[in-house]
Order: structure tokens, then sequence, then C-alpha cells
């Protein structure tokens, strides 16, 4: 029998895992990915092919996709484990924050991939101006952090509760707002170029936030569930 | 007074480096000891007034129709559930307070539903629950080869048969060397080699100063394995 290991190896082991699952299953590259591109492609049809207005609504429109379809799959990767799956973890000695931690990381890296993809797509069809893109190195890893701990949680909470998935739309939407406020302002900031050091300060107190909650109430969720 | 004679548990090599976990229990302690437990799940009481108490190098065998509770019972000894009323200690924690995740990992249970991840291969599924615990990844080749499954390793569990999927839980035991063993029906799915693996972990366990929990609706089936029996009928055990 082992001993106890350490956090982050545990974490980076349940990474690890995610990761594998998610390459085998290829759920974001084979449904996630087209079906936002499909999203931003059948937008302009509803509102109109004005090269301005696109161009305007452009990047408000990218970052509703990504805050949907990311939590989504964060959503659905956590919520969809069954309970002899979480037992085995659970007597594996798994730190549930480590657990937590690590499922942030394997979707963190997940939703950056679907960013950047989807990403293309936004500027193809929306010709939206990239002047300021060294600003989204920063903005584009904090909404892929803080919608995977966003995810991430909700789907522990709605394990844990009789209601189950039923209930996540409400958990995720109030929460998700300043990640979407950040950002779509942090986006248009740039395309202005106004600065947007504001904003991303709110992301990435959001994200912050997000991962002192998921750390403090992993233990907790894992013994309701 | 406990009597002066400990026992020496969970030492052992990984591959990379030794490891030595003390856990000075003495060695007439129970590793697992239940006053009065109760379990209710909603307004349904599922176990009322159980005791029960598995001393090192024993094994019991509790059997009983389906909704007995003994699947219930097993998950608070495991440790996964909190009894709704009575006292109990499993290997030394205190079944309701926070100690008891600390000895979680020296608890192997092997439920009816095996817990793999089905895009992952055989090995690979080992090869995880092995890094989480701190240990050498590589051993988990070894460990199937032990359950008859050397062949296999390549094979995605969702591919997998059930009996094939609980052999690879045996495997997980036999690599982790639990000092508690939780079985749930544990013949269900598994050929006549496999039902003999069954009783090869429960007396390497029990070998090793450990102790086996075995559950089933059979007690034909079960007997062989155990050294003890009790049936649990109505949430009780008689």
């Amino acid at each position: 029998m082992s001993s106890h290991p350490p956090f982050w190896p545990q974490a980076l082991a349940i990474a690890r895992r995610d990761l594998e699952r998610e390459r085998r299953a290829g759920e974001v590259v084979w449904i996630t990915i087209p079906f936002g591109a499909v999203a931003l492609l059948l937008i302009p049809l509803a509102v109109g092919t004005n090269e301005n207005l696109l161009r305007d609504i452009g990047p408000g429109m990218f970052w509703v996709v990504v805050l949907l379809f990311g939590v989504l799959t964060a959503v659905r990767r956590t919520s969809t484990e069954t309970p002899a799956q979480r037992d085995a973890v659970a007597l594996l000695g798994i730190d549930p924050a480590a657990e937590f931690a690590g499922k942030v990381m394997a979707g963190t890296a997940m939703l950056i991939g679907f960013e950047l993809l989807v990403g293309a797509v936004a500027v193809a069809l929306y010709d939206i101006d990239l002047g300021g893109w060294p600003w989204l190195l920063l903005v584009v890893p904090l909404a892929a952090a803080g919608l995977a701990e966003l995810g991430t949680l909700s789907g522990s909470i709605a394990t844990s509760l009789t209601a189950g998935p039923a209930l996540i739309p409400f958990l995720v939407a109030p929460l998700a707002i300043p990640l979407l406020l950040g950002a779509t302002q942090g986006a248009e900031g740039i395309r202005q170029g106004n600065g947007i050091l504001s904003w991303i300060l709110l992301m990435a107190i959001v994200v912050l936030a997000l991962a002192v909650a998921g750390v403090l109430t992993a233990r907790p969720l894992q013994e309701t569930r | 007074m406990h009597e002066l004679a400990y026992s020496l548990r969970g030492a052992g090599w990984d591959g990379r480096r030794a490891h030595v976990h003390f856990a000075l229990v003495p060695a007439t302690t129970p590793l697992v000891e239940l006053y009065g437990i109760a379990a209710r799940i909603g307004a349904t009481t599922i176990l009322r007034d159980v005791d029960l108490t598995v001393g090192p190098g024993e094994s019991v065998g509790l059997y009983g129709a389906n909704g007995a509770g003994k699947t219930t019972l097993l998950r608070i000894v495991a440790t996964l559930l909190r009894p709704s009323a009575g006292t109990g200690r499993v290997l030394g924690a205190d079944l309701s307070g926070p100690d008891r995740y600390d000895i979680r990992h020296r608890i192997g249970l092997i439920g009816h539903v095996p817990g793999l991840y089905p895009e992952l291969t055989l090995e690979e599924n080992l090869a995880f629950a092995a890094r989480a615990a701190g240990m050498d990844p590589g051993r988990a080749a070894g460990a199937l080869k032990a359950v008859g499954l050397g062949n296999a390793a390549s094979r995605r569990a969702g591919e997998s048969s059930h009996g094939m999927q609980r052999r690879v839980e045996f495997a997980r035991e036999l690599l982790f060397q639990p000092d508690l063993l939780l079985l749930d029906e544990p013949h269900t799915a598994l050929d006549p080699a496999a039902v003999e693996l069954v009783a090869h972990v429960v007396e390497e366990v029990r070998g090793r100063g450990g102790a086996a929990v075995v559950v089933s609706h059979d007690i034909g089936r079960v007997a062989p394995l155990v050294s003890t029996t009790a049936e649990i009928s109505g949430g009780t055990l008689r």
C-alpha cells in the first residue's frame, strides 16, 4: 500500500486521466467545436450580413458561444461520472481539492483549444479586428480557467443534489456573468484601442474566487454525493 | 489497556522507492467495530441497530436477500456513507470523524458495478489508480498479468466484458494491498478461474493481517471464502 501522494501529483494524475479520456472520446473535437462553429455561422443568418454590424457583435457572439458550449463540456465531464467511479476515486485517498484542481486543469486545456479553433472561425466569419492581440494571451486562458472552474463546481453541486443536472443552468448563469462581461468588454476595449486591465482584473478575481470556492467545497460536496 | 503487540502494515516497494506506512494498531484491535448502526434514506430505514466486529485475519460473510441492506452496510464500512445513528471505527478511524478520510486508501472495495473508465484501456485504468495513489504506474501491467489479463491490457474497458472489468478491480486490490477488503457480490460475472482469484485475494489480505467483508445473496458461494457468516435481513444482522 502506498502513502498519500502530495496534492499536485494527484491533481496531475486526474488531469492526465481526463485529457486521455477526452482524446479517446473526442467529445470536444468532434461535437463541441463543430457545434460552436455552426452556432457562429447561424447568427449572421439571423441578424443579417451587414459587415459593420457583424464586426461589432462578433466578439460578443464568440464569447457567448464559448460560455455556453464550454460550461456544458465541463459540466458534462463532472456530472456523468458514475457512482462506482466516484467511490473508486474516493478510496484511492485522492484529496477532493486535488481532484477539483485536476479537473479544472484538464478543462482549461480543452477550453483553450476550443477557444482557439472556434475563435479562428469567428475571425473569418465576422472579420474581427485582431489589433491588440497580445491581450488575448491573458483573456483566453483566464476565460478558459474560469469556465472550467465554473463547470466543474456546478457539476459537483449538481451531482450532490437530488434535482441533479436540471439545476445547472441556474447555478451557472449568475456566476458566468462576470466572466462574460470581462471577456466581451475586454474584447471591445481591444477593438477600440482602450486599456482593458480592469476587465482582466475582474476575470482574475472571478477565477481566484471560483478556485477558492471549488477547493473549500470539494470535501463537503464529495461527502454529500 | 490494549495488549502491547503491534503490527506493521503497508511496508512495500513501489519500484522507485521504499515506503513504509506505520500504522501502529494493536494486533488485537478489531479492524471494524460497529455499534448500533442505522441507515435511513428519506423515510425508509435501510439498516437498524447493526453491531459488527471484524478482527485482523478474519473474513466475514454477510448474506441476505436483495434489498436487505448489504450494500448500504458495506458502504458504511467503506466510510463512503455516514450512518444515521450509531458509532463505529474502521481501521482505527471514527466512522463519523474527519480521520476517516485518512484511512480510505487502506480500504479496497469491489462493488457489483465496476468503476472503470470505458474510454481507457484496462492497463490505463490501473495505471491511473496507481499514479493517483502515489505508486509506480508501471506496476499495472504486472498486476493485470497476475489476474490473467496480460494479453488484454490494451483493450478498452468499455469494450471488455463485465467479468474482465471485475478482474481488473481484483488486480487493483492485489496492487494496493488494502488492510480491509470489501466485496459486494464478488462472484457476479466471473468464470470458475476468476472465482479462484477471489479466494486468492481474500486469503492474501487475511494472510497480511488484514480483514475482508464479503456480502452476497448466495451463502453457498460466500461460505468457502469466509471464517464467519451472518444473515442480514430486514436491515438487521442475525
